[in-house]
């Protein structure tokens, strides 16, 4: 970077979109140009959209690089920008109080970022600037200086593990297809994101399209397809948006196309926008979606590798495996496996949400621990409070207690404590919260994602469901625990997809580790972590009340009684348990239970 | 050929058989509600889960192929456990109308709880209510004893082509409806109603004519030269349903005529004897005669029977002999034609072009079909 240039980097993912991110690029872009013409300043400033950083709650996030020196400004609105402007960049005097915080360099000092290293680097719009960070030089040397053999060689032993939740090993996957004679084959990315709390394959997609492209450039030139389709969610608009636009570029430099690199092999890649289910994430269904029909797993009685789409060999690969492709190509195996455990090498990307400091995206090392991440990365939990457990793995995952923090993220490890890598969820419970109600809340989405195909999961998991909403209620049946267990244990075996296999985790971990919890609701009717509305009971202290009757006015059950300097009570027949007039009590008059 | 060993019984079968066709042959008869020989894998129902040694879990025997050396258990009461608890789920969301229903007695689901003797259930909840009013004319369609085998939706597309219902929603609400929920419209084949193992798809036009002790009485469709095997339920000397067995050349399957189209069997105007006319034609009325395809009116006056005479075989025959004689001697042999019709098979289509051709002599002879 020429030191006499300025950079301005504003984030461009749909974090820092929804909070003002274009307005103030246009800011910057605006006012370059008018002082351009005032300073003659305007060719020493560039401004550049970039993808997301993994830390949407800050945005919007803008980087300036000054003499080769990056400044982070966070939760920037448009109306800061002329200030950023006049001081940092034309007279050199940072803002510190806008600059990002230590938060921020702890969030991501911690991280390893692979797949994620572009992110946040480089404009995702423009194939040029993929290309000035060594882009297409991967595909280059697959297409030009390689054989399948070595290509599938050098997957193999980069101990790449599918990151779509199965953990599936690429190349041995990629070996299928490739032994596989067929006239036709297929690479198909799989960038449905079924589980609704990750968004690791959005921010691929969204701040580094080419990355993917390249990816499946490598692979089709490994097994030996023609043909990849790109399928996506259409909610992702924006990415949506830039791969179409990434995949034009591509068609108009001839990257892809007809002859690719003179290696005499062609490859077609089509975006495949489709309304996405959750189910539409599992791969024989996503098939099945391309092929026009609708999303429903079917039973594997051959490999896609070798029977898939229209019945010719398929890679189906998540969006992350195949954007970490083009690095262990450039970087080597060994790099890549050395990032990782013995059974599985790189990094892997997790959607960190709920009562943590540091919410978003974070990649790290497989083999990190838990606490690591919870606590070095994410910052411990919010409020002081404590921890209590973690979900991963999206609705499907199970929950893991504290005494499973210090195990190391792997497939074999997540299996062991009763979870799943998933598509890297990670929500974080403090102690507030209910695990029944959290394995309540989980499998209300998931009796609704069922396909609806196997009798298990389409009636089973509604069962369960029904079974955990009644034990919220208070009218929870003795044997109630052990029904659940038999029957999640029964959808789990006789399933006929993964979704089946994974979706009774929530409830099934939850009982193996907070197993009283549940013991409590049915046969005390008492919901410890005070979450459960309907055993709660609200109830006024006279010796705390001084009559202020706030409650009264709050009321929206009309559940309060009592006239004004008197103690007031409440009606229990009436009172709806809405919270509100112990959140108006400013004596500590009421008394939950 | 491939070696496997089901239940202690050593069986040797094609490489593309699965676990449950391998099962089949021995007689080993394992429970299944959506497996259709003649239909795609679907998988769905999970009855027919056997144990496979060095699986961990149990499989899908309809979704599984054979591999040498296997050792499979169909059944074990872990497995009984697993598929009773199956039934279980599916009689929670099920009406259990089987006092009113048209299958009962030829249901599978019923038999299966029957078998399973599953009285009680643990799992109670929510069901589908759904109004099942369709006003299509055939089709008596009750999503609510639908335990979503597929098979309807698969022969729809996979054998007869129409494509006209398919599952929608999602989770337990998951349905088999044609498009946007509208009425059925579609080729009224049947060949749902064929298949489906319940109550869920039956004939309109056999609504409470009765469930059992039926005669049953093995025929040859008389609607096309296709000759599909049909099986009349009859009823006090009435057909009251028309199926057609597995085992024959049609293989079950049927169109909307020689399923549904049965109802002129019993019709008073139905011809059973030769007539021959003796009122001349003149006498016919035709509104609008000088349009050349009519108005589309009824005629004023029919044909009635009183136009004709009712006579044997041998008196029918020997007077078209003697017309035709008689025209082909005063006016030749090209002054008659002769259209013959797609119900006729290959062969006696064949020999009717002979007839015309080389008896008669005119190659006036059509087909509605065209030869
Ligand atoms: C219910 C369900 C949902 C899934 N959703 C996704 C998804 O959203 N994205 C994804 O990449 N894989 C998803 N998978 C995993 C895919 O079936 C498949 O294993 C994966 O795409 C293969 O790619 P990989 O080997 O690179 O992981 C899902 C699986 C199941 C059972
Ligand atoms: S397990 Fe659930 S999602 Fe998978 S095929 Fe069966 S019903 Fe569909
Ligand atoms: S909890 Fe809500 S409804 Fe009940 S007394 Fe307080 S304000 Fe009224
Ligand atoms: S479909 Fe079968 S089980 Fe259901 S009501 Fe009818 S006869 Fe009974
Ligand atoms: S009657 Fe025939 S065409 Fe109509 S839905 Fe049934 S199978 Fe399809
Ligand atoms: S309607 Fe009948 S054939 Fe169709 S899915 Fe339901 S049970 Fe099966
Ligand atoms: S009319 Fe239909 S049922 Fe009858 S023979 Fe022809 S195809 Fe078969
Ligand atoms: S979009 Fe800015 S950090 Fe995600
Ligand atoms: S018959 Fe095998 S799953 Fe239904």
């Amino acid at each position: 970077m020429d030191d006499k240039k300025a950079v301005v980097k504003v984030c461009a993912g749909t974090g820092s979109v929804s909070a003002g991110g274009g307005e103030v690029l246009r800011a910057f872009e605006n006012l370059s140009r008018s002082s351009g013409i005032k300073t003659g300043f305007n060719n020493r400033c560039m401004t550049q959209k970039v993808g997301c950083r993994g830390f949407c709650s800050r945005d919007v996030l803008v980087d300036v690089i000054l003499k080769g020196e990056k400044t982070t400004y966070e939760g920037i609105k448009p109306d800061m920008v002329p200030r950023i402007f006049e001081e940092h960049i034309i007279h050199g005097r940072p803002i510190r109080e806008w600059m990002a915080g230590d938060e921020h360099k702890r969030f991501h000092s911690g991280q390893t970022k692979v797949v994620l290293s572009h992110c946040g680097e480089i404009d995702p719009e423009e194939l040029d600037a993929y290309a000035a960070a060594g882009g297409y030089g991967s595909a280059r040397k697959a297409y030009t200086l390689m054989n399948p053999e070595e290509i599938i060689e050098e997957i193999k032993r980069s101990n790449l593990r599918g990151r779509g939740g199965a953990g599936f090993p690429a190349g041995h996957k990629w070996e299928f297809a490739r032994k596989t004679r067929s006239d036709k084959k297929y690479v198909v990315c799989n960038g449905n994101e079924s589980d609704p709390g990750a968004f690791a394959d959005r921010c691929i997609m969204e701040g580094d399209p080419h990355s993917i492209i390249e990816g499946m450039m490598i692979c089709a030139r490994a097994i030996g397809a023609d043909k990849g389709y790109i399928y996506v969610r259409d909610s992702y608009a924006l990415a949506v948006q830039r791969l179409r636009r990434a995949l034009k570029q591509c068609y108009e430099q001839g990257l892809l196309g007809k002859n690719i690199f003179g290696s005499g092999q062609d490859l077609d890649i089509r975006l495949y926008p489709a309304p996405g289910a959750f189910i539409s994430g599992e791969a024989t269904a996503l098939l099945k979606v391309i092929e026009g029909k609708r999303a429903m797993p079917v039973p594997r009685m051959h490999r896609t590798a070798e029977k898939g789409l229209w019945n010719r060999p398929t890679i189906v690969n998540n969006a992350e495996t195949l954007a970490n492709v083009p690095g262990i190509m450039s970087r080597g195996a060994e790099w890549f496996a050395g990032l990782g455990t013995e059974t599985s090498g790189g990094t892997k990307v997790f959607s960190m949400t709920g009562k943590v400091n540091n919410t978003g995206l974070v990649e790290i090392p497989l083999g990190t621990t838990l606490r690591e991440v919870i606590y070095d990365i994410g910052g411990g939990i919010s409020n002081g409070r404590n921890f209590k457990a973690v979900q991963l793995g999206g609705p499907t995952g199970g929950c893991i207690p504290e005494s499973f923090l210090d195990h190391q993220i792997d497939y074999e490890s997540l299996a062991l404590a009763g979870t799943i890598m998933g598509s890297g969820g990670m929500v974080v419970f403090d102690q507030h919260t209910c695990m029944v109600d959290t394995s309540k809340f989980f499998l209300e989405i998931t009796q609704a994602e069922s396909c609806g195909k196997c009798t298990p999961c389409r009636i089973g998991i509604r069962r369960m469901y029904e079974i955990l909403d009644r034990i919220t209620k208070g009218k929870g049946r003795l044997w109630d625990i052990e029904l659940l267990e038999e029957l999640g244990a029964h959808i789990r075996t006789t399933s006929l997809c993964g979704f089946g296999m994974t979706a009774p985790n929530p409830v099934l971990s939850t009982i193996r580790h907070f197993r009283d919890e549940y013991a409590v609701h049915i046969k005390d009717k008492k919901c410890p972590a005070m979450v459960c509305k309907d055993l709660l009971s609200f109830s006024c202290i006279p010796e705390n009340c001084t009559g202020c009757g706030m409650c009264k006015m709050v009321c929206p059950a009309d559940a309060v009684r009592g006239i004004r300097k008197k103690p007031h009570k409440i009606d229990q027949q009436l009172c709806i348990k809405c919270g509100s007039c112990f959140d108006a009590c400013k004596f500590g008059a009421i008394h939950i239970q | 050929m491939v070696n496997l060993n089901i239940d202690g019984e050593q069986i040797s079968v094609d490489k593309n058989s699965t676990i449950l066709d391998a099962a089949n042959k021995l007689g080993i008869t394992i429970p299944t509600l959506c497996h259709n020989p003649e239909l795609t894998t679907f998988g769905g129902c999970r009855l027919c889960l056997v144990e496979v040694d060095g699986n961990p879990r149990p499989v899908a025997s309809c979704a599984t192929f054979v591999q040498d050396g296997m050792q499979v258990r169909s059944s074990t009461p872990y497995l009984e456990r697993l598929r009773s608890t199956n039934i279980e789920l599916l009689l929670s969301d099920h009406p259990n109308d089987c006092m009113l229903c048209e299958r009962a007695g030829n249901c599978k689901l019923q038999e299966l709880a029957y078998y399973y003797g599953i009285r009680e259930n643990r799992f109670e909840g929510t069901r589908r209510i759904y109004n099942t009013q369709d006003n299509n004319p055939f089709v008596s369609r009750e999503m609510e004893k639908c335990v979503m085998c597929g098979q309807c939706v698969r022969i729809c597309e996979e054998i007869q082509g129409a494509r006209a219902i398919d599952f929608s929603y999602k989770g337990l609400w998951t349905k088999v409806t044609p498009p946007f929920e509208r009425d059925l419209d579609c080729e009224f084949c049947g060949q749902c109603v064929g298949v489906c193992p319940t109550g869920a798809l039956t004939g309109k036009m056999w609504s409470n004519k009765g469930r059992q002790k039926f005669r049953e009485v093995d025929t040859v469709c008389s609607y096309c030269g296709c000759g599909c095997n049909l099986t009349l339920a009859v009823k006090k000397n009435k057909i009251v349903r028309v199926y057609s067995r597995k085992n024959t050349i049609n293989e079950g399957m049927l169109c909307a005529k020689g399923r549904f189209a049965y109802e002129f069997v019993h019709s008073p105007e139905r011809l059973s004897r030769p007539l021959i006319r003796v009122n001349p034609k003149s006498n016919w009325v035709l509104e609008d005669s000088d349009q050349p395809y009519g108005s589309g009116k009824p005629r004023q006056r029919l044909a009635g029977f009183q136009d004709f005479k009712e006579v044997s075989w041998d008196e029918a025959l020997e007077y078209i002999a003697f017309k035709i004689r008689e025209i082909k001697e005063n006016s030749g042999p090209d002054a008659i034609g002769g259209l013959s019709s797609a119900r006729c098979t290959n062969e006696e289509n064949y020999l009717f072009q002979k007839l015309i051709r080389a008896v008669i002599g005119t190659n006036n002879v059509d087909h509605c079909a065209r030869y």
